[in-house]
């Protein structure tokens, strides 16, 4: 067994408001930034997952991501392996870390 | 009548809503979160407050919670099921009513008394009610009525709102920055149902305006519409 860790990036869809990105925003002024719109404050939900191969622990990722970490109807996600965290799952918790094969 | 009152963690209408129900004449239940038996109860309210400290989004643990299981079985069918603020979320959450609750427009905490108005008074959820607009207060953070274009024309056609935010003159707050709606609503839809009917969510309180020693009783309509439609149900059984 391995384990494969993600990220799952979760924002508001396109035309739904956000009024926690409107909020960073309205902020920029005090700042002095003027060059800066259009910005959207989402969620990112980092996960480890313990299975045989890869595409088996991302389809587990990807039901979760549909199901429990976004609202398909007022957000988009998306899901990434984050490199270099594959690893053979071992008993000793702590040489986990090792590159899988 | 028995009628039920989930008790999630962090629920903090349901001794509102458990006071309701008797002050309508039935017999409250209190139902634990971690049991998926609903005990014979003949409808279900789903309370306000914070259901499992609201992470992620509010509403969305509770849905996973084993009393939605027992939740879901009934409003299967047909039993009439309410969810009241939190509760609402929740049942959006579960698909259990269409739509989602975004963060309030404003994005602030929105406590104060507003007014809505019962769209029908055919419905399961308003037909004790005498159709005139209903001064009740809303506490939340995220009642925003989100659903597509599409969705919205569907919900009007198939008669699925229930109650919308009213300005003073009686017409709907339809301006997201109206004060009369206090979180944004799309159209002013303080409530809807499914398309069967049997499930509604509304963001306001009626249970906590139920009594003339809490100022008035003008949500006692909503309770007292559920307790009539739970005795319906339970006699057509």
């Amino acid at each position: 067994m391995s384990e494969f860790r993600y990220a799952v990036n979760v924002l508001p869809k396109p035309g739904i408001l956000d009024p926690q990105g409107r909020a960073v925003e309205q902020s920029l002024p005090h700042l002095s930034v003027t060059n800066v719109s259009h910005v959207r404050v989402g969620r990112r939900v980092e996960l480890t997952v313990t299975a045989e191969k890869e595409p088996d622990a991302r389809a587990v990722v990807d039901g979760l991501a549909k199901e429990l970490l976004s609202n398909p109807l007022i957000e988009s996600n998306a899901v990434e392996l984050l490199e270099g965290t594959s690893s053979v799952k071992s008993a000793t918790k702590a040489s986990a870390r090792v590159k899988s094969r | 009548m028995r009628i039920g009152v989930v008790v999630f963690p962090d629920s903090n209408s349901d001794v509102d809503s458990l006071n309701a129900l008797a002050v309508a004449g039935a017999e409250p239940v209190r139902l634990w979160h971690e049991s998926p038996d609903l005990e014979g109860v003949s409808a279900v309210i789903l309370p306000g407050g914070f259901s499992y400290g609201d992470y992620l989004r509010a509403g969305v643990i509770a849905r996973f919670s084993p009393v939605m299981r027992g939740v879901s079985d009934f409003a299967a069918r047909g039993g009439p099921v309410l969810g009241i603020c939190n509760g609402f979320q929740v049942l959006a959450e579960a698909r259990l009513v269409p739509g989602a609750l975004l963060r309030n427009h404003s994005l602030r905490f929105a406590g104060k008394l507003v007014k809505i108005k019962p769209e029908r008074l055919d419905s399961p959820f308003t037909k004790s009610g005498s159709g005139a607009a209903m001064r009740i207060p809303v506490a939340h953070g995220e009642g925003c009525y989100y659903l597509d274009e599409a969705g919205l024309d569907e919900l009007e056609r198939n008669g699925q709102v229930l109650w919308r935010y009213v300005r003073e003159d009686g017409l709907p707050a339809l301006d997201p920055d109206d004060p009369a709606n206090p979180n944004g609503s799309l159209r002013a839809i303080a409530g809807v149902c499914n398309a069967a009917g049997n499930v509604a969510g509304l963001m306001p309180h009626p249970e906590r305006m139920c009594e003339p020693i809490l100022g008035r009783d003008d949500g006692l309509q909503i309770i007292a519409s559920l307790v009539e439609s739970a005795r319906a149900w339970e006699a057509a059984r």
